[in-house]
């Protein structure tokens, strides 16, 4: 237990290290803080965005799906694959756009885009909406995770508090260097642990793959493959359509777009990014490993899975090792949230309501605001109860709703308006916050459908509002001084 | 629209419009259920497609 501990607590101070140190020598205004001055290379680019996909959620999450849905879980690998297609045309004019304005945040880019700072309020505020729940459950996570390392020594509620003050401390100090230096560490360690983990848990317990699939086939036919209502195919697509269109939506990730040095990094990203995320069928695998292990973890629990199997298997200083490495999952995302999260109310809520703020009382703002978002973020966590995945669902639908005014902003005929694109963003939250609130599905609104469609992700209804309030405000909208606005900007 | 970006189709096709045959465990390719053999080659075949992309693209010759 004191091994695992010592371990765990050595990277923890090793990582408080890199952040503070990869500050140095740099002026910390807030192009610096926010998106490393627009300096980082193909490979800190792959590492931070990489560093997104390994959260808390894929490392305890993705095991605990494959552990308690079994097949499903193979969405976790296409959609990502699919974002990266995606990435290889959205980032780079998203890019180019944003260094010749020298936007900061993603609510900037709708504010340049559209020419309403109020939109740009609107876009933060869905933003921070949608960041707290998922900082939460990172939180969530380290705290399972360090409580899970000392072999209950040290309680979540601890460990919660442990994780987020170094998180605060160096998002406050180093901004996004800390996190793309933390990152490196976290990624190697990851992979290392994943794949072995993947590799030998399979073949310890079960003599290999087959074996073991056959096994887990034997008791529960049918698991591993999509069934046939519920979560099945349509079910599976329109999951997956849906987290492609959100994936970049998230204002970190959007942000984090913002650090490369040129627009080809993303496209040289697009081919090994795929690669990347096959390393997630080894975390399935774990899950997979378990379910005739150690059964009986339901619902929430079974995202323990991963480390009961652990413990149970390996001694404790790799105990240690799984438990730095989750550590590191959670604090490289959940930095970026809080950063993300404190730049958009600085720059784009306080901003727009206070003009004449002067660009070092915004940056100082965004600084001081990283504690004040932790504790909002602690005391959910706290007080937060099981709604938690619910409430990350939903921010994921959240974020869904501001791609199609994106998309529409990249194009050059500018058809849609700013209140087109406002009154779609609301229409769609509105459907979200409804349906999420209200634990609809399609099939509980419309029961005669054929169960094809009965399965599909309910934020497809969501979107299709969001695109119809979107376009029919914008037709109502285009006055003859929007167009010349449009023109103008075109001839520029 | 360049006709080399098409090839950006592949992959969905590949995943969504294989799933009505690809969704069974049998047969094992490689020690895993056919379902996930299908995804995971998708995946590797991703990269190699956006790869070509890449290679080929003349945008990127421009940049350089």
């Amino acid at each position: 237990m004191v091994v695992s501990l010592l371990i765990v607590g050595a990277f923890l101070l090793f990582s408080l290290f890199l952040g503070l140190r990869a500050k140095r020598g740099k002026d910390m205004d807030l192009e610096q803080w926010t998106v490393g001055g627009r300096g980082f290379g193909t490979m800190f680019v792959f590492l931070l965005m990489a560093g997104e996909i390994y959260t808390t959620f894929t490392f305890l999450g993705g095991s605990g799906w494959a552990y308690g849905k079994g097949g499903p879980a193979l969405y976790i690998l296409v959609y990502g694959t699919l974002a990266y297609v995606l990435s290889y045309w959205l980032l780079p004019p998203i890019w180019i756009y944003a260094k010749e304005k020298n936007l900061m945040s993603q609510s900037d880019f709708f504010v340049s885009k559209y020419k309403s700072p109020m939109l740009g309020v609107l876009v933060s505020l869905v933003g921070i909406a949608a960041l707290i729940p998922y900082l939460v459950l990172q939180l969530k996570g380290l705290g399972i995770i360090v409580s899970e390392a000392s072999y209950g020594a040290i309680s979540p509620v601890i460990s919660v508090w442990i994780g987020l003050i170094t998180v605060t401390v160096y998002v406050m100090l180093s901004g996004i260097h800390g996190s793309a230096w933390t990152a490196v560490v976290k990624d190697l360690l990851i992979l290392v642990m994943v794949v072995f983990l993947g590799i030998y848990l399979p073949i310890h317990y079960y003599g290999g793959f087959q074996p073991m699939f056959e096994s887990i086939e034997a008791a529960k036919p049918g698991f591993l493959t999509l069934p046939d209502s519920g979560m099945s195919i349509s079910w599976f697509i329109s999951t997956i359509v849906l987290t492609v269109f959100g994936y970049y939506m998230w204002p970190h990730t959007f942000a984090s777009a913002y650090t490369a040095q040129n627009a080809k990094v993303f496209k040289k990203n697009a081919f090994l990014m795929p690669l990347y995320s096959v390393v997630l069928i080894f975390v399935l695998f774990v899950g997979f490993a378990a379910i005739l292990k150690v059964p009986g973890l339901e619902g929430a629990d079974s995202d323990l899975s991963l480390f009961r199997l652990s413990i149970q298997t390996f001694d404790p200083w790799m105990i240690g090792l799984i438990g730095a490495a989750g550590l590191l999952t959670a604090l490289v995302p959940g930095s970026m949230m809080l950063m993300a999260a404190a730049t958009l109310f600085a720059k784009n809520v306080y901003k727009a309501a206070v003009p004449s703020a002067t660009d070092q009382q915004v940056a100082k703002l965004a600084k001081y605001l990283v504690p004040v978002i932790a504790l909002i973020a602690a005391f959910f966590t706290f007080n937060g109860g099981n709604t938690i995945v619910t409430l990350l669902l939903m921010g994921y639908s959240l974020v869904t709703q501001l791609f199609p005014a994106l998309l529409f902003s990249l194009f050059r005929s500018r058809f849609v308006t700013k209140q087109g694109a406002m009154a779609g963003i609301i229409a769609g939250v509105f459907i979200v916050a409804y349906t999420t609130l209200a634990g609809t599905t399609i099939g509980g609104l419309f029961p005669v459908l054929p169960q094809a469609v009965k399965d599909l992700n309910v934020g497809i209804a969501a979107l299709l509002f969001n695109l119809v309030f979107m376009l029919g405000v914008s037709i109502v909208t285009r006055s003859s001084d929007v167009n010349k606005a449009a023109d103008e900007e075109r001839t520029a | 629209m360049r006709p080399l970006y098409l090839l950006a189709f592949l992959p969905v096709i590949g995943f969504f419009g294989g799933l009505s045959f690809a969704n069974r465990v049998e047969p094992y390719v490689l020690g895993l259920p056919f379902l996930f053999f299908w995804i995971i080659l998708w995946v590797a075949l991703t990269s190699v497609i956006m790869a070509v992309i890449y290679r080929f693209d003349p945008a990127n010759k421009e940049e350089l």
